[in-house]
C-alpha cells in the first residue's frame, strides 16, 4: 500500500509505503491506525483510497485482494 | 414616502399597482404584481436577466422606475405563451436544449421575440450582437443562437404558408 | 450490473427528449432563490467590512435597534464561538470555525466585504438605513492578496494561530501558508540529466468567479417551537442544513430545506453565506427573513477560485519523450485556508507517463474572499502552466502538438503521476478524434493562431438517495435529494424510464426537500448523473422486482416464471398460456391487493467514478491595432463514457469552454490599493457574451464505459473547464509568435506585448 502524495506522512514518520494484511477498507484502516495512532481517522477525514485503480471515497466494504495495488490520495471534492 | 398608483397594461390586460417612486418597474413587476419571470441578475443592467418589452422597446427592467411605466405597454416572459400553445422560440429552447439552469432563459427569450419582430431573418452574427445584451453562464450561448435561428426559421415558414 | 447495459439496444438513454423541468423554466413559472416569498416575511441585510483586513475593535447596534421597522440584528456575539473542527457534509471536509467566521466576521474581518452584521427589518429601505446606524469601529490593519506577497516571510499575517503545515521541522512562527504537499515519483535530477531539450516558465492567473447568474438567496422561518425551514438556491439543501445546524448549534432534525430552482453555481453554491444568517435573524424575530445578495456581494463576499503562481519544467528527449516534470503550485486561498492547490497537483500531470515528477503545492491564504469550489477546483490552473509549458516544448522539439501528447498521454493500465493505476479511460481515443476533425487542417489567415490542449478530471461518486414510485395508473415518480442545476432531471427520468420500459413522458422527476428523501452529496464532482443515476437505477429495477412479484400473485405462478420485457411482466410458466403480459398500469390498477403501494428508496454511496479526459482545439484572430483577441473556431472533444442526453453532455461541455475563455481573455479580480475590489459588476468583471464566442463544436467519445455504471456515464461537467485557458494562451502564443504567460489575454496586455516587441 502506497502513500501518493506528501499528506499524511507526518503520522507514519514519512514512510509511504507499506505491507498491509488487510482484506477490507475498514481493516486497512484500523490496521493503519494501529500502527499509527491518529492516522485512522485522518484517513478518514482526508483521504480516499484507490484499489487497482478506481478510486473508494470511503466505503469500508470495499475488499482488497493479496496483490490489489492499493493508493491513499487526497479525497477529491468538485465544483 | 407614499406609493405612487401607476395604471398600466402587461401582457395585454389592464393592470394597476402601487409603488414607491424609487421601485424598478423590475420590483413592482415581482413583488407587487408576482411576475417572477423577471430575474435580477445585476441590478445595472449588465445581464438582460430582466429582459421586458416597454412599448415594443426592449428594456432591462431593472434600469426603469415604476412610476415610468404609467400608460405603457409591458410584455414580459409570463405573456408569451398563448393559452395552452407555447411560442416557437419556448418550443425550439426546449428542442436545442438552449438552457441549462434557466435563469436567464425568460430574458433571452423575450430578447430573442424583440429582435424576431424587427428581423424576422436575421444570421448568426446579428443574434450573437442582439443578445449579447444577455449573460448566460452555463450553455455558452452555442444553442441557444442555434435554437433562435431555428424558431426564426419555423416562424417565416409559418409566416409564407399563411 | 452489466444486465442493463448488455440490452441489445436503449430505448431512451442516449436519445434527446425535452427536459421534463422545461416548459416551467421557458415560461417563467420556475421558482429560484429569490421568487419565494411568505406572508409576514422581513427582509435581511448584511454591514460588510470595508477593509481589507481590520480588527474589529467594537460594534454598536444600539441605533440600529432602535429604529422603527428594525426586528432584529445580529453579529458574531449571536453566533456560537465554534471550535476549530472538521465538517464532513457528504463533499470535501471544510473547517467548521472557519466557515462560521466566513459567514460573520468575529475579532477580524478578513476582506472587504466580510460580513461583520446582519439586520432584517420591514423594508429593504427601513434595513440599508438601520446598516448605516450600526456604528463598527476598526484598526485597519496592513493586508495583503498577491499569493506570493503573502507567501513572504514579513507579510502581514492573516491567522496568529496558522501554522504551515507539511513542513519538518515543525514552523515556530505563524504563517500565510496554510500546507505544503508535495506529489511526485522516480528521481527529478536523472529526469533532467536525461533530457536533450528543456523548457522552464512561470505562469500567473488571475482570481475569477464562477458568475453564476443567479445571486445567492433564501427564506428562513424559525417557528417558536423551534423548527426551522429554509428555502434556498444551493447546489445542495442536504449541505445547508449541515452546515446551518452546526454553525447555530441546532438539531438537523429541527431544520427542512427545501431547494429552489438553482441558477447556476459551479462550485459556488457549495458552501453556505446567508441560510445561518437568515435563521438567525429569524430566531430573533419571530418572523421569515428573506436574504438577497447583490451583484456587487456576490462578487465582494462569495467564492471566487485562486488566483496563483505555477512554475513548470519539463525535460524531454529528442524523440519527445519527457523524461522529468517539475511544477511548484502557489494558490491563493482567500481569508481561510482550502484553496484547491490539491487537487491542482494530483491533476497537473494526470494526462502524462512522466517517470520522473515532482509537484509542490502551497495553500496560502490572502485578504481576499474565501475560496470557493469553481468547477474542475484547481484543475484549470495547473493545466494552464503544464499544457502551455508542452506547448513550448513541442515548438522547440519541432514536433506536433498532438504527437506529443500521444507520445507521453497515458492509456488504459499505466500508473497515473497521482498514484494509481488509470483504467477504462480513453484519452488517446479523444487526442484522436480531435486530430481527425476537419478543424485541424484548416489553414489559418494573418494574425491567425491555433492552440491546442488537454485536461484531467477526477469526477467523484459518493452518497446518493433516490425514489421510484408507480402512481395509481402505472406512470412514476423520481425524487432525488440532488437540485437540477443544468438538466439532470431529465437523465435522472430517462434512466428510470430505460429501467422500467416507460415512455419518457410517464416519469415525473422531483427534487425532494431534506425531510422527504434520504441524505444524498450535494449536485458537484460532476457526479449527479453517475451517482444519483446509479440510485435511480437500482430503486427502478427494486420496482421492476416487485412489479414482477405482484404479477406472479395475479397469475398464481412463481415470482421466477415472470420476466420483465418493454415496460411490461411476461408470464414465463408454459401452464398458464392465455396469461397475456401485463403492463405497469395493470399491476399498478391492483396494488392494493397485492401487497400496497409499489415504491423503492434506495441509498448508496456510488465508487468507481471514472475519471474523463478531454481535448480542446482553439483557433484566433489578433487585432494588433487593439489588442482584441477573436475566437474564431472552437472543437471540444471529451471522453464521456456513454451520454446518457447527448445534447445536455454537449451542453456542459460548451458551456465549459465559455467559462474558460473568459478566464483566459477578461476575467479577472482587479484590486486597489487599500484591497478593495474594483470591478464588481458584469460590466468591468467581463464574462463573455454571445458575439464573443464562435458555435462550439462538442464531440462525445464513447469508446470507453464507464463499468460501474450501469449505462456506462462518467462525470461530464467539470473535465471541459480545465483544457481552454492553455487552449487559448496557446492559439495566441501561434498567432503572435510570442508567449505571453500571465492570464487574462486581454487588449491591454496583448497590446503591452505588441508594443514591447516593437521597441
Amino acid at each position: 500500500m502506497v502513500i501518493a502524495g506528501s499528506n499524511g506522512r507526518e503520522f507514519t514518520g514519512g514512510l509511504s509505503e507499506f505491507d498491509v494484511g488487510a482484506t477490507t477498507v475498514r481493516r486497512l484502516i484500523l490496521e493503519l491506525d494501529d500502527r499509527y495512532p491518529g492516522f485512522g481517522d485522518y484517513i478518514e477525514r482526508r483521504m480516499a483510497i484507490a484499489i487497482d485503480g478506481e478510486i473508494h471515497q470511503d466505503s469500508y466494504g470495499a475488499e482488497l485482494g493479496p496483490d490489489s495495488e492499493v493508493y491513499l490520495i487526497p479525497k477529491i471534492g468538485g465544483g | 414616502m407614499s406609493k405612487q398608483h401607476v395604471t398600466t397594461t402587461v401582457n395585454g390586460d389592464p393592470t394597476e399597482f402601487l409603488a414607491a417612486p424609487g421601485t424598478t418597474l423590475l420590483d413592482a413587476l415581482r413583488d407587487e404584481l408576482g411576475l417572477t419571470g423577471a430575474k435580477e441578475g445585476c441590478g445595472s443592467g449588465d445581464c438582460g436577466a430582466c429582459s421586458v418589452v416597454v412599448d415594443g422597446r426592449l428594456v432591462c427592467s431593472c434600469l426603469m422606475l415604476a412610476p415610468e411605466a404609467e400608460g405603457r405597454r409591458i410584455e414580459t416572459i409570463e405573456g408569451m405563451a398563448q393559452g395552452g400553445r407555447l411560442h416557437p422560440l419556448q418550443q425550439k429552447f426546449l428542442e436545442h436544449a438552449a438552457l441549462q439552469c434557466g435563469f436567464c432563459t425568460p430574458g433571452f427569450l423575450v430578447a430573442a421575440k424583440a429582435l424576431l419582430e424587427r428581423n424576422p431573418d436575421p444570421d448568426e452574427t446579428e443574434i450573437r450582437y442582439w443578445l449579447a445584451g444577455n449573460l448566460c453562464r452555463c450553455t455558452g450561448y452555442d444553442k441557444i443562437v442555434r435554437a433562435v435561428m431555428d424558431a426564426a426559421a419555423e416562424m417565416r415558414q409559418v409566416r409564407r404558408a399563411s | 450490473m452489466t444486465d442493463v447495459m448488455d440490452r441489445p439496444a436503449l430505448r431512451v438513454v442516449g436519445e434527446r427528449p425535452i427536459r421534463p423541468d422545461g416548459v416551467d423554466k421557458v415560461t417563467g413559472r420556475a421558482q429560484f432563490g429569490a421568487d419565494f416569498n411568505l406572508p409576514g416575511m422581513l427582509v435581511g441585510k448584511i454591514k460588510r467590512s470595508p477593509h481589507a483586513h481590520a480588527k474589529i475593535v467594537s460594534i454598536d447596534t444600539r441605533k440600529a435597534k432602535a429604529l422603527a421597522g428594525v426586528k432584529a440584528v445580529v453579529t458574531a456575539a449571536d453566533f456560537p464561538d465554534l471550535a476549530s473542527e472538521e465538517v464532513e457534509a457528504g463533499e470535501a471536509a471544510g473547517n467548521l470555525r472557519d466557515l462560521s467566521m466566513n459567514c460573520m466576521a468575529r475579532d477580524k474581518a478578513l476582506y472587504e466585504g466580510h460580513a461583520v452584521a446582519a439586520v432584517a427589518a420591514t423594508s429593504a429601505a427601513v434595513a440599508d438605513e438601520a446598516l448605516a446606524l450600526i456604528e463598527v469601529v476598526y484598526e485597519v490593519l496592513p493586508h495583503v492578496i498577491d499569493v506570493e506577497a503573502a507567501m513572504a516571510p514579513d507579510a502581514p499575517v492573516l491567522h496568529e494561530g496558522l501554522f504551515t503545515k507539511g513542513v519538518e521541522p515543525k514552523p515556530t512562527a505563524p504563517s500565510n501558508i496554510a500546507a505544503v504537499n508535495k506529489l511526485g515519483r522516480g528521481d527529478l535530477a536523472e529526469g533532467f540529466a536525461q533530457a536533450d531539450v528543456i523548457v522552464e516558465a512561470r505562469y500567473t492567473t488571475k482570481a475569477v468567479h464562477q458568475g453564476y447568474i443567479e445571486p445567492h438567496a433564501c427564506i428562513a422561518q424559525y417557528g417558536q417551537d423551534g423548527q426551522c425551514l429554509v428555502w434556498c438556491s444551493s447546489q445542495g439543501q442536504f449541505m445547508v442544513r449541515t452546515y446551518c445546524a452546526k454553525i447555530l448549534d441546532l438539531e438537523a432534525a429541527d431544520i427542512r430545506v427545501i431547494p429552489s430552482e438553482i441558477g447556476g453555481g459551479f462550485g459556488g453554491k457549495t458552501t453556505v453565506y446567508l441560510e445561518p444568517l437568515a435563521i438567525a435573524l429569524s430566531r430573533q424575530s419571530g418572523f421569515p427573513v428573506k436574504m438577497v445578495m447583490t451583484r456587487d456581494e456576490v462578487f465582494r463576499a462569495t467564492g471566487p477560485t485562486s488566483g496563483a503562481v505555477v512554475e513548470v519544467k519539463l525535460g524531454a528527449k529528442r524523440d519527445g519523450t519527457i523524461t522529468a516534470a517539475d511544477v511548484v503550485l502557489k494558490y491563493q486561498a482567500g481569508a481561510f485556508p482550502g484553496s484547491p492547490v490539491g487537487a491542482g497537483s494530483m491533476t497537473a500531470l494526470a494526462c502524462y507517463d512522466i517517470a520522473n515528477a515532482a509537484i509542490t503545492g502551497y495553500d496560502v491564504v490572502t485578504n481576499s474572499p474565501k475560496v470557493a469550489a469553481y468547477r474542475a477546483p484547481g484543475a484549470p490552473i495547473s493545466a494552464f502552466g503544464m499544457e502551455s509549458a508542452v506547448d513550448e516544448l513541442a515548438r522547440k522539439l519541432g514536433m506536433d502538438p498532438i504527437a506529443i501528447r500521444e507520445k507521453n498521454g497515458v492509456v488504459s493500465g499505466v500508473k497515473a503521476v497521482y498514484g494509481p493505476t488509470l483504467r477504462d479511460i480513453a484519452y488517446k481515443d479523444t487526442l484522436e478524434a480531435i486530430k481527425s476533425h476537419p478543424h485541424y487542417s484548416i489553414p489559418l489567415g494573418p494574425n491567425q493562431g491555433r492552440g491546442l490542449a488537454a485536461g484531467f478530471w477526477f469526477n467523484i461518486g459518493g452518497e446518493s438517495t433516490a425514489a421510484v414510485r408507480i402512481n395509481d395508473d402505472g406512470s412514476a415518480v423520481v425524487a432525488t435529494g440532488n437540485p437540477d442545476i443544468g438538466g439532470s432531471r431529465a437523465s435522472m427520468a430517462m434512466m428510470a424510464a430505460e429501467v422500467l420500459g416507460l415512455p419518457i413522458d410517464q416519469v415525473r422527476p422531483v427534487v425532494a426537500d431534506t425531510a422527504s428523501i434520504g441524505f444524498s452529496m450535494l449536485t458537484g464532482g460532476s457526479r449527479v448523473t453517475f451517482a444519483t443515476g446509479m440510485a435511480v437505477v437500482e430503486a427502478a429495477k427494486k420496482v421492476v422486482e416487485d412489479l414482477k412479484q405482484r404479477a406472479a400473485q395475479m397469475w398464481e405462478v412463481p415470482a421466477d416464471k415472470v420476466a420483465w420485457e418493454n415496460g411490461a411482466a411476461v408470464c414465463l410458466d408454459p401452464e398458464k398460456p392465455a396469461a397475456k403480459p401485463l403492463s405497469i398500469a395493470a399491476i399498478a390498477a391492483r396494488a392494493g391487493r397485492t401487497g400496497g403501494p409499489i415504491t423503492a428508496e434506495v441509498g448508496l454511496n456510488a465508487q468507481g467514478a471514472g475519471p474523463g479526459f478531454a481535448v480542446h482545439l482553439c483557433d484566433v484572430e489578433i487585432d494588433p491595432e487593439t489588442g482584441h483577441v477573436t475566437v474564431l473556431r472552437y472543437t471540444a472533444a471529451q471522453d464521456v463514457g456513454k451520454a446518457i442526453h447527448p445534447s445536455y453532455v454537449e451542453g456542459q461541455i460548451q458551456g465549459g469552454v465559455a467559462q474558460g475563455v473568459g478566464w483566459a481573455l477578461n476575467e479577472e479580480y482587479i484590486f486597489d490599493a487599500e484591497g478593495r475590489m474594483e470591478n464588481p459588476g458584469f460590466l468591468d468583471y467581463r464574462v463573455p457574451v454571445a458575439s464573443d464566442l464562435p458555435m462550439i463544436d462538442a464531440i462525445l467519445v464513447e469508446t470507453a464505459p464507464n463499468p460501474r455504471h450501469p449505462f456506462g456515464a462518467k462525470g461530464v461537467g467539470e473535465v471541459p473547464i480545465v483544457p481552454p485557458l492553455a487552449a487559448v494562451a496557446n492559439a495566441v502564443r501561434d498567432a503572435l509568435g510570442l508567449r505571453l504567460t500571465d492570464l487574462p489575454l486581454s487588449p491591454p496586455r496583448i497590446r503591452a506585448a505588441l508594443d514591447a516587441r516593437a521597441k
